[in-house]
């Protein structure tokens, strides 16, 4: 790892000085990418500016239409919180799948979106529930966050603060998942709106990052049921290729991902 | 450089460290703590789990300016005297390692384990919160039978304090 300055800040503003000053600062949440990362030297912020202690952004709120998760919020107190496992079951459940035990005791919700990795899990529960992320500058739509592989809507400095689930009718996750890695070969999350509206968000598949799936939206807003998607096709255009998995072998997976996740739903 | 200043095993403790410094070498280099070993130092593997505020942590993916402040306990700082823990003594009763090199942070892994899932562990949950822990010996026989066997262990000297 190069020399780098190591900062605790307090609260999102002395965070967002911080970063002001910096030459290339970066932003540290759980760490479980950036560290890793900065290891192998693909990384060499000047600063390194840790949100992991501010008490602000730490932190589960449930109310009658939404959970929201605040950015610093771990990934294993996601998972065991039991106002989010009542009111979004499907999201606590994504939470519990992440890395291993270790890696959910410091990996946070904030870190895993704005890292925006292809084949993390959040993304997919981000843009299938359409929950909005809070920043210190905004508030930014599920639709309009997530723009490419490892790349999002977040300007230079800005900090995630929370990100709002509108509770589902329905939501179920199913991911099949690297057994080394743990990360998602792919993972499917559905969900049905309170209002009736279907999104299902694919991860891991395609070469682009997390992705709406449009035929599978259209079956099941149709018919809520796995039996509904036997005769979907999912085109391989555009998935993911690699010694894991081919585009075809992903696509299928997405059927019987988002399958397994109806099925899960109820 | 930062001063460090944190809890490990239970003594303050101070070191003068490179901001770049894991705290995993924090405690080995700085603070002679070496039954914490480095075996991937990709995150991977768990030798490297001590825990921090009592959480099971990979301490190769922790900056040690992230700990300062904490209550940092490490493989050293389990035993009471010559009395070892009891997920240390079943390791030892059930064969629970071979070469040993994984031992350190499968022990700590599995004292987060039970702490968590209290007596509800089989041997199927064993397996799959241990995932983040590799055995290269592939002992994980044994392994889960000791984390079965402390469980009961410490539900019965925890039930005893």
């Amino acid at each position: 790892m190069y020399e780098t300055t190591y900062h605790r800040p307090s609260s999102v503003e002395e965070a967002a000085a911080l970063f002001a000053k910096g030459s290339e600062a970066k932003y540290l949440a759980g760490g479980h990418t950036l560290i890793p990362v900065m290891k192998q030297r693909l990384a060499a912020p000047s600063d390194v500016i840790d949100l992991g202690k501010i008490k602000d952004l730490i932190g589960v709120d449930v109310s009658s239409d939404a959970v929201t998760i605040k950015a610093a919020t771990t990934h294993s107190d996601v998972a065991q919180s039991g106002p989010a496992q009542k009111a979004i079951p499907a999201l606590a459940y994504l939470a519990s799948l992440i890395g291993d035990p270790a890696v959910r005791h410091r990996g946070t919700i904030g870190g895993s979106i704005a890292n925006n990795d292809p084949a993390a899990d959040y993304p997919a529960a981000v843009l299938a529930l359409g929950a909005t992320v809070k920043t210190n500058k905004r508030t930014i739509s599920a639709d309009d966050f997530f723009k490419g592989l490892f790349a999002t809507a977040l300007a230079d400095g800005e900090i995630i603060t929370a990100v709002t689930f509108p509770i589902p009718a329905k939501a179920g996750y199913a991911k099949f998942l690297h057994p080394a890695s743990r990360f998602a070969l792919t993972g499917v999350f559905v969900a049905k709106t309170k209002a009736g509206d279907v999104r299902v968000a694919a991860t891991g598949a395609s070469q682009n990052g997390v992705m709406r799936v449009p035929a599978i939206e259209a079956a099941l807003k149709a018919n809520w049921s796995a039996a509904a998607l036997d005769g979907v096709n999912i085109s391989a255009d555009g998935l993911m290729s690699d010694i894991h998995g081919s585009s075809d072998y992903r696509a299928n997976l997405i059927k019987v991902m988002a399958q397994r996740a109806v099925t899960a739903a109820g | 450089m930062s001063t460090i200043k944190l809890t490990v095993n239970g003594k303050a403790v101070s070191a003068d460290v490179e901001d770049r410094t894991l705290l995993v070498h924090l405690l080995r280099e700085n603070l002679n703590l070496t039954g914490t070993h480095v075996g991937c130092d990709t995150s991977q593997c768990g030798a490297c789990v001590v825990h921090i505020d009592g959480k099971a942590v990979k301490s190769c993916t922790v900056l040690a300016g992230q700990a300062a402040g904490s209550n940092v306990t490490t493989i050293e700082g389990i035993a009471k005297g010559d009395q070892l823990h009891p997920m240390q003594a079943a390791f030892r009763d059930n064969h629970g390692l071979q070469c040993g090199y994984c031992t350190p942070g499968m022990i700590m892994s599995a004292i987060d384990i039970v702490h968590r899932y209290g007596g509800k562990l089989d041997e199927a949950t064993v397996r799959h919160e241990l995932e983040g822990n590799i055995c290269r010996c592939t002992g994980y026989h044994n392994i889960v039978k000791s984390v079965l066997d402390a469980a009961g262990r410490m539900n019965v000297s925890q039930a005893a304090e």
